[in-house]
């Protein structure tokens, strides 16, 4: 095992001990304070061309399964740990590629990029092969986050469907769409379709309901996708997630901008105004919907005031920001899916 | 939904005396509660018979009342302060199970008082097995399959292993483990006997299984969050007060996790607590992943102490925030300020709680662990990894070298058999690393100099300087509740190695260091947090920042509100050296934390750190005993005769110059430990195999009374706080003895020569701070016996009992004011007041349960009433020994006594109790014209004949009066004071304690309750109410 480094963007540099694949990986460090679900995470789709730091202290305690994967690889670019916890953990990061340092001050890591922002970064995997300036160059000439339309690369070639179910039919489009999204569906007793980001919205409105998945980057460059979102409102029910419920703003009329870290954890309370009941959310998100003045959020984080839900009852449209399949993360918000496939069934 | 105002006032119930099961972490939570509800506006009443209390100081409530806590203590608060509300789920099982008392017997409906934090029917869906079992079965949960059983008959088709459960007990009380069907059936009976509602469990074994537990907290909107996961590494089987735990979770997947949490989520509302936390207990199969639900407690536990100390999370104070009306998402994060107490915390560090045990006290008794709980405290280690926060707590035990408790070696073969693979791995990595001799990586495994040093065949002063060399030193970092997500000012530190300095708060102000008392052991308990506390109050508000060091996750010293930083470290010299390295402080408080921190002492003045108040060097002197002696002699003070010797033969010729009985002890020891009294050479050669190096001989000065003195000395002047008397003749030690202030022996000649010793003690001594004072009085004689120039065991029962602050008064002495400046008001106790110590005999079958020269209480509580006879019967009844009014008395005495039990059993007799003795206590009573009833020792007994065993077994006794005679002969007086002890008979082990309760059955008198603040207003302005009993205000 070598000694690696983490280099951000403004020249800090995290040593660490490599565990993963020896290789340099580029992307955007942020950190997630889920306690559990490592296998989960990297493979979220929505970590496209990011290197995630685990704030929880021990990362592979429990070994690696393929059923709690959230698509068929990894989307991580690097691991950053302050203990790796098992070897077999270590083992499946070397085979898919990914770069794993561990041994990292990650508190101090966590710190910099909550009073700095999210920034650009190299996780390295062998100090030997690169030297801190080298990288530092490389991940300068990187693009930003900001920007970045990142679903053409996770979402699927072509439509499949995903199970078979005798309740209402559900479309999903996949811009990176978890796995916990559809099989959370499916056991609903849905007959759940996935679709590509290019979809038009005429195959889609046939369903009962369509169900706007996750994925990775900045919603606003998708310009097509909301084009496509805009032509479903009012013809269909809608269900938006994570970046779906971003486009749905898009659709609607709102912006969307850039949190300076982004949430991700599986703790964060979100409020839902019309019960006044907390929900407590697995999130995974470094974009947010702008508030406006004529539309007010359902639910609102209770961490920082942002949006984290809407809904436009005139369009059977509503969107969470939030991650209601879990996966990893609390079951809180399991019946937002669960009564969206029971409205759209009881619709038709 | 802001805070009830349909509510004025609210009673917080405590959980009385430290036992084993129920410690300082219901002082934690009741502390916190009543901040909280003052706070918010609230008229607060706290009950609690435990004096030694941060929750029952004047200061904490509106009305505090020192009462006990059984029913007719606490309602005849309620009926006297009429609150409208009572709060039962702070006070642990105690509390809980007096609510329910209260409100069957109609009590509670009678006056008014709503029950807040859980409904009566909650308590009884939690508490009781069947409703609990429906309930969570009602959820599609599964609970271990089980029988209850009220009856021995009703054992019919158990399936075998099964373990007992007895309903409504503390800690698992009375429970255990069976394999066979005899085995099944003793432990039922004893089940049945413990449960006060005589029900028991018996459930399918799980042992193996692993063990979980989730802090939930609901409120009355419905929304639920979970605090903190806790896994135990001793698997089921191990109740998990004795358990090694983790936090968070370390070996469970995302989903097998969320399946627990849902679990949890599901429990709690099928249940209904609505306002406030519960525990929820967990065995998993670890292949199959098989889920039982084991218990749930719907109130604050031990568990959620540690959760709370764990995660920065304050559960008392959600909790009783949430009983009057708020809501999660209402409640600010205490250490962030933003995010609201529906964020559930995440840890990016590790935190491993370690049991402290006690067997060595209790010679005889089965040190094997199982589903009753035997620890008596508990110390917990913080690390950024497993390996990190498991040696640091494990270093934290301040174990004598001669313990062999569990966990002592970490080899494979010595682990716990059930333990799962992943710790078994990681403890062995950390083998590794320590073998491996990086010292950089040793450190920050967790490794102390002190195990290095060992390791690498050196000392840990070599490490240290090796450490020196390479600038290695640890850093800080903070607990925040949110693994760093949002900026929190929090003051709550661990150290780590290897990582960015992390700083916390700081006004500029200088510091002093107060170092706790670490893990509760018998001698040194929750007086010395107590005491601790009380330091960090004064010394802020004497404009110092005060600093805290302590490890123990109870105690309301590690809340990081009660200091301006709290460092939660092992008190060791290594981590306590650290931190004043960073503190810098102007002076290390030391007279606080019992031996703790004075064991530690000079190695902090020898790192040029000034010890606040009383130098180590008096310390020195004092437990220096050819130093002190001479010092006694110069003052002209007298002590009994004594010498120091190394050797058995040393040590016969010596006691031959002494003469006998001689007291043996070593220095610089806890609780009486390893103390003995020798009559006569056999004993005394006996005595000294059993220890090592040099030991202190004294003549034991027979049929003395025993005073012990708290004082304050500003290194001149002295103030006599209080004068106290045992009950029991010297030879019981302090801590077990019955306590009585004013001393009602004390005759105003020896008063004066009490104080006059002492006055000139203090001085000459060095003491500035507390000083107390054993002595014995003999033949108008008065002895010193030792000196302790540091807070003793009693300062909080007499800081109540005077109603002056003494450990406020000593702050103000070490921080430089005179006692002339303190001015302090001469102590006049209103009332008497008895301090009663509780024994945890019940929990350790096999050892005798009786009173001798080694300390083996756990708690104490405090009773006060007009005259002595009503506040001893008060004090008996708060310890959970109510003394009987009529009945069967059985007395049998040992020689030696046979004189003095006479009119014990006259006085009995002539109260109507029906006296039954054996032989030779019989003979003598008899020729004494008393009439009773003999019957047969177990030893003598012929076949079928009844025996006093039997009699006590069958209930047939109120009252044992049984004092022992000698160690050999143990078997009869044995077996009697056990089954009285199963029976739940009072047993009274001394003849002085004997004479006392009967005073106490023929006097005591109904008294209503006062409280603390009215008692120390009436001691302003009233005498003592028997100028017999002045002796405290000669001052």
């Amino acid at each position: 095992m070598s000694d690696g480094y983490l280099v951000l963007e403004d020249g800090t540099v995290f040593h660490g001990r490599s565990v993963g694949a020896e290789d340099v990986a580029f992307g955007e460090a942020v950190f997630t304070t889920a306690m559990s679900g490592y296998q989960e995470t990297v493979t979220d789709p929505s970590y496209a061309e990011q290197i995630v730091c685990f704030t929880a202290p021990m990362i592979g305690n429990y070994g690696v399964a393929e059923e709690r994967e959230e698509s068929s690889r990894p989307h991580a670019t690097g691991v950053v740990m302050r203990q790796l916890g098992g070897h077999a953990w270590a083992e499946w990061l070397r085979s898919h590629g990914i770069v794993g340092l561990d041994e990292v001050d990650t508190r101090a890591l966590v710190l910099r990029v909550r009073d700095g922002g999210s920034m650009r970064a190299a996780a390295v995997a062998d100090e030997e092969e690169l030297t801190v300036a080298d990288a530092l160059e490389q991940v300068r000439a990187q693009p930003p986050m900001a920007g970045q339309a990142l679903v053409a690369a996770v979402s699927t070639p072509e439509p499949y469907v995903f199970s078979n179910g005798s309740g209402p039919r559900i479309a999903v489009v996949d811009y990176g769409a978890k796995g916990s999204i559809l099989r959370r569906l499916a056991r609903t007793g849905a007959a759940v379709s996935v679709f590509p980001h290019t979809s038009p919205a005429e195959p889609l409105v046939d369903f009962d309901g369509v169900v706007l998945s996750n994925g990775p980057g900045d919603p606003e460059p998708l310009e097509n996708e909301v084009e496509t979102v805009r032509g479903l409102l009012g013809r269909v029910p809608i269900l938006g997630i994570c970046l779906g419920h971003q486009l749905l703003g898009l659709a609607t009329g709102h912006r969307t901008y850039k949190l300076p870290f982004g949430h991700r954890g599986a703790n964060h309370p979100v409020l839902d105004r019309r019960s006044d009941r907390v929900l407590v959310t697995s999130q995974n998100h470094g974009f947010a919907v702008q508030p406006s003045d004529t539309k007010e959020a359902t639910h609102v984080s209770l961490y920082d005031g942002t949006v984290e839900g809407l809904d436009f009852p005139g369009l059977r449209a509503r969107s969470v920001q939030f991650h209601p399949e879990a996966g990893p993360g609390p079951h809180d918000a399991w019946p937002i899916l669960d009564e969206f496939v029971r409205e759209v069934a009881d619709a038709g | 939904m802001p805070a009830r105002r349909d509510l004025e006032s609210v009673c917080v119930i405590g959980s009385g005396p430290i036992v084993i099961g129920q410690a300082c972490e219901f002082d934690y939570a009741g502390c916190q509660a009543l901040k909280v509800l003052r706070e918010e506006g609230y008229r607060t009443i706290v009950v609690n018979s435990n004096p030694a209390t941060i929750m029952t100081d004047p200061g904490f409530a509106d009305r505090t009342y020192i009462e006990p806590l059984d029913l007719e203590g606490v309602a005849s608060v309620l009926e006297r302060e009429q609150p409208d509300a009572l709060l039962p789920t702070l006070g642990g099982q105690t509390a809980l199970n007096l609510a329910v008392a209260l409100a069957e017997g109609g009590i509670l409906d009678e006056l008014g008082v709503e029950l807040i934090g859980a409904p009566v029917e909650v308590i009884r869906r939690a508490e009781d097995r069947e409703q609990f079992r429906a309930a969570v079965r009602g959820c599609g949960l599964d609970v271990p399959a089980s029988t209850i059983v009220t009856a021995l008959d009703e054992l019919g088709c158990v399936a075998l292993p099964a373990v007992v459960r007895p309903a409504f007990t503390l800690g698992g009380h009375g429970g255990g483990f069976a394999e066979t069907f005899e085995a099944l059936a003793q432990q039922v009976e004893r089940g049945l006997l413990e449960s006060p509602i005589r029900q028991v469990l018996v459930e399918e074994s799980l042992r193996g299984w692993d063990e979980f537990e989730l802090e939930v907290i609901r409120d009355r909107i419905d929304n639920v969050v979970v605090v903190c996961s806790i896994e135990n590494l001793d698997p089921m089987g191990v109740h998990t007060g004795d358990s090694v735990t983790v936090a968070p979770q370390m070996t469970l997947s995302d989903e097998a996790y969320q399946e627990l949490r849902d679990a949890a989520v599901a429990v709690i509302r099928a249940v209904g607590v609505e306002t406030g936390g519960s525990n929820i207990q967990f065995a998993r199969q670890r292949e199959t992943g098989e889920l039982r639900v084991i218990e749930m407690n719907p109130r604050v536990s031990r568990s959620s102490a540690l959760a709370s100390k764990a995660t920065g999370y304050p559960i008392a104070k959600v909790a009783a925030k949430l009983a009057v009306g708020y809501t999660l998402s209402e409640i600010p994060n205490d250490l962030t300020k933003t995010t609201p107490a529906s964020f559930e915390p995440t840890l990016d560090y590790v935190v491993v709680k370690f049991p402290r045990f006690a067997f060595e006290k209790f010679s005889g008794a089965d040190r094997a662990l199982g589903t009753q709980m035997k620890s008596v405290g508990e110390a917990m280690g913080i690390g950024r990894t497993f390996s990190e926060a498991f040696l640091k707590a494990r270093d934290s035990r301040e174990l004598d070298a001669v313990d062999a408790a569990p966990w002592s070696r970490l080899d494979d073969d010595s682990l716990p058999e059930g333990l799962h693979p992943w710790f078994r791995e990681q403890i062995a990595l950390s083998r590794e690393v320590l073998a491996a001799g990086d010292l950089f990586r040793a450190k920050r495994a967790g490794w102390s100099d002190h195990a290095i040093g060992a390791a690498w065949e050196t000392d840990e002063h070599a490490i240290k300087r090796r450490r020196d060399e390479l600038g290695l030193r640890p850093v800080y970092r903070r607990v925040d509740s949110c693994a760093g997500e949002v900026e929190a000012g929090s003051t709550y530190l661990y150290s780590t190695w290897g990582e960015e300095e992390e700083t916390a708060p700081s006004s500029g102000r200088p510091r002093v260091v107060i170092l706790g008392s670490g893990p509760n052991r018998i001698g040194q308990g929750i007086e010395f947090d107590y005491c601790c506390v009380h330091a960090a109050q004064t010394f802020r508000a004497l404009g110092f920042e005060a600093v805290m060091v302590n490890c123990n996750p109870e105690t309301v010293s590690t809340d990081y509100d009660t200091s301006d930083r709290l460092y939660f470290e092992p008190l060791t010299p290594e981590k306590v050296l650290a931190v004043c390295d960073r503190e810098k402080p102007v002076g290390v408080v030391t007279q606080f934390g019992g031996q703790t921190p004075l064991r530690l002492a000079r190695a902090i003045e020898d790192a040029g750190y000034p010890i606040l108040g009383t130098p180590h060097s008096a310390i020195d002197l004092a437990e220096d005993r050819q130093r002190f002696g001479s010092l006694v002699e110069q003052l002209g003070v007298r002590c009994p005769p004594w010498a120091i010797v190394s050797t058995t033969d040393e040590a016969l010729v010596a006691a031959g110059g002494i003469g006998y009985p001689v007291l043996l002890r070593p220095s610089y020891v806890l609780g009486g430990r390893a103390m003995r009294i020798c009559y006569d050479d056999l004993q005394l050669d006996e005595a000294m195999q059993a220890v090592h190096g040099p030991v202190l001989l004294d003549r034991f000065i027979e049929h003395a009374i025993e005073l012990d003195v708290d004082a304050l000395c500003d290194g001149e002047e002295v103030y006599i706080a209080a004068v106290m008397q045992h009950v029991e003749e010297a030879g019981v030690h302090s801590g077990d003895s019955t306590c009585v202030l004013p001393a009602p022996a004390l005759t105003l000649s020896a008063a004066l020569e009490v104080e006059h010793i002492v006055k000139r003690l203090g001085p000459a001594l060095g003491v500035v701070g507390l000083l107390n004072v054993q002595l014995a009085l003999a033949d108008s004689t008065v002895y010193v016996l030792e000196a302790n120039p540091r807070a003793s065991r009693t300062v909080p029962f007499a800081s109540k009992a005077i109603g002056v602050n003494l450990v406020d008064a000593a702050c103000r002495l070490a921080a430089g004011r005179t006692l002339r400046d303190l001015d302090l008001p001469a102590p006049r106790p209103a009332q008497v007041s008895v301090k009663a110590a509780v024994l945890p005999f019940a929990r350790f079958p096999g050892a005798d349960p009786v009173l001798g020269p080694e300390m083996r209480s756990t708690g104490e509580v405090m009773a006060s009433a007009a005259d002595l006879p009503t506040a001893l019967a008060k004090a008996e009844r708060a310890a959970g020994r109510p003394l009987p009014t009529s009945g069967t008395v059985f007395l049998s005495v040992r020689d030696e006594d046979k004189l003095a039990v006479v009119p014990i059993a006259a006085a009995l007799a002539g109260l109507d109790f029906d006296l039954v003795a054996t032989e030779g206590t019989a003979r003598t009573l008899r020729a004494a014209g008393l009439e009773l009833t003999e019957m047969a020792k177990v030893a003598d007994a012929l076949e079928g004949e009844e025996t006093v065993v039997d009699l006590v077994r069958r209930g047939h006794c109120d009252l044992v009066v049984n004092t022992p005679q000698g160690r050999g002969a143990r078997a009869d007086g044995y077996l009697i004071r056990e089954a009285a002890l199963v029976a739940r008979v009072p047993c009274v082990t001394t003849i002085s304690g004997a004479a006392a309760a009967v005073h106490a059955i023929a006097s005591a008198r109904a008294e209503s309750a006062l409280s603390l603040q009215e008692r120390i207003q009436r001691g302003g302005t009233h005498g003592s109410p028997d100028p017999l009993l002045r002796v405290g205000d000669t001052s």
